[in-house]
């Protein structure tokens, strides 16, 4: 009992202190509104926008998830590919690596200018940016298949079709959901990425609006929305990784 | 040279299953520069139908290479390995290999670890399913069929391991150091559980192991490994009666066995 206070009672009271100070910032220094609204109008600015947020909030949840699939759909495949054939290996993998680094951000006016302003163009900052950690993650998990696992599958004689299905697919699967886990992340960022630059609707959007406005609070109640989808998202990739957990057990990567 | 051998089976009276023909291995350079290495200088040796024979040595000994050689997974650079009148190229269906490690898939069952070379041979039917759960039975196992990997102790493991060896009746076991790892008390047990397989199923074994005690609990005859270059210093014939009991260990010709085998590697003065 006590363990299990310290380990939920503790991150809640973090949470609280730090709502404390900076409710506290405002009041003592009195920071203008326009600045830094306190916590409790946010929290008011939430309550009164709720039907507003939720309705913004599903399209980006929306435009952040379908990017993500896109990119997960399309990186898997890929990742077989580079690590099942050499040529494709040595054609594709360093380029990967390089893109890696690149800021894929930087894309984004150029796709609003290819895609429009619709949902289009965010699905694909979304998948441009969450493309790359499932590809370069699933196929490493595919060129490290532990040898003794390689061993068995020739002693048994499986062919190369079977040693893939059987052993090097599962066996990299715990790579496969930790670069889902990046993936998921930065595809929240894609899709309101891809908001701020061009867009008439989601959170992302309503950040902005709001702001010209200068209604600060509900721009603070958008970015409270964001961090709930970035989260929630996050916790569900999570969710699969702990249903996994069982079938990897201590041995696995995870 | 296969008909050679068979001339010489004739003439031995003896019932060959397989011929270890000077069989030698040597690794190429790691490096430019670096001298290639011998892992095995030449071994010979006549197998016979259900022997079980360890491999005796130190780490480095080309045991392991021998073994793999045998097994298929590992080519020899000069020699071949004739088992049951086939040259060895590749892993037969009826071999069985158990590793070092447990090397228990961890996404599966334990049944359907051991039953893992026959879907791979695309023989997973109920006849497979009804074997591996006797094989699960007779290592003590029968309750944890459904059970994962990771809820087993490592003794446990390898006995799903030497399960899943042993599911396609195998009449060659081939097995690395498999006990390596384990407590001494769970390694005897393994030991007696092996010699006990062994006696019901008759499959021939070939067990590579460093402990000497281990290989002359064993074996009908103790293969005995030099240092790198790896070849055989000794060849000791244990005539020791089976069942063979815990309480064997105890005693002078048991003593005097181990002694021997100590003198061939090195850490005993022959006398």
């Amino acid at each position: 009992m006590p363990d299990r206070l310290i380990r939920f009672g503790l991150p809640v009271l973090g949470v609280a202190l730090l709502l404390l100070a900076w409710h506290l910032y405002v009041v003592v220094f009195d920071v203008p509104l326009v600045v830094l609204p306190r916590p409790g109008l946010v929290w008011d600015s939430l309550l009164k926008n709720w039907r507003l947020l939720v309705e913004e909030g599903w399209i980006t949840l929306l435009e952040s998830f379908y990017g993500f699939l896109l990119a997960f759909v399309l990186g898997v495949p890929l990742a077989v590919a580079i690590s099942s054939s050499r040529v494709l290996n040595l054609m594709f993998y360093p380029l990967l690596i390089a893109t890696q680094s690149l800021p894929k951000v930087a894309l984004a006016p150029l796709i609003l200018i290819w895609l429009g302003i619709g949902i289009e163009s965010k699905l694909a900052i979304a998948w441009l940016v969450a493309f790359f950690p499932i590809v370069v993650d699933t196929a490493t998990g595919l060129r490290n298949t532990p040898a003794e696992y390689l061993d068995l599958a020739t002693s048994v004689r499986a062919n190369g079709w079977q040693t893939f299905w059987k052993i090097r697919l599962p066996a990299a699967l715990p790579f496969v959901i930790s670069g889902s886990k990046v993936a998921i992340t930065l595809a929240v960022i894609g899709a309101v990425i891809g908001e701020f630059i061009g867009s008439n609707q989601g959170l992302g959007n309503l950040m902005l609006v709001a702001n010209s406005q200068v209604n600060v609070p509900l721009a603070y109640a958008a970015l409270v929305g964001l961090a709930a989808i970035g989260i929630g998202l996050y916790a569900a990739v999570v969710l699969v990784e702990v249903a996994l957990k069982p079938w990897f057990g201590e041995a696995g990567h995870t | 040279m296969i008909s050679a051998l068979a001339a010489d089976d004739a003439a031995s009276g003896a019932r060959a299953f397989g011929v270890f023909d000077q069989v030698a291995k040597t690794f190429p350079a790691a490096a430019r520069g670096a001298e290639p290495v011998v892992a095995l200088e030449s071994v010979s040796y006549e197998l016979k139908q259900g022997e079980l024979v360890s491999l005796l040595g130190p780490s480095g000994c080309g045991k392991t290479t021998l073994l793999r050689i045998a097994a298929g997974l590992t080519r020899a650079s000069s020699g071949h390995v004739v088992i049951r009148g086939r040259e060895v190229q590749g892993p037969q269906e009826d071999f069985g290999f158990v590793f070092q490690s447990p090397n228990l898939l961890p996404w599966r069952t334990v049944l359907n670890n051991v039953l893992f070379p026959m879907e791979i041979a695309g023989r997973n039917d109920e006849r497979a399913r009804a074997r591996a759960m006797e094989l699960l039975d007779l290592v003590g196992l029968g309750g944890f069929a459904k059970s994962r990997p990771h809820q087993l102790s490592g003794g446990m493991k390898q006995r799903v391991a030497l399960c899943r060896a042993l599911v396609p009746g195998p009449s060659l076991l081939l097995m690395d150091e498999p006990f390596g790892a384990l407590d001494e008390l769970t390694r005897m047990e393994m030991q007696d559980l092996l010699l006990h397989i062994r006696r019901v199923s008759g499959t021939t074994v070939v067990f590579v192991t460093h402990s000497i005690a281990e290989a002359v609990y064993l074996a009908d005859e103790v293969l005995v490994f030099s240092r790198r270059p790896g070849r055989v210093i000794d060849r000791i014939r244990t005539d020791l009666a089976y069942p063979r009991k815990p309480e064997l260990r105890y005693t002078a010709a048991f003593t005097e066995l181990e002694r021997r085998a100590g003198a061939g590697l090195g850490v005993v003065h022959a006398g």
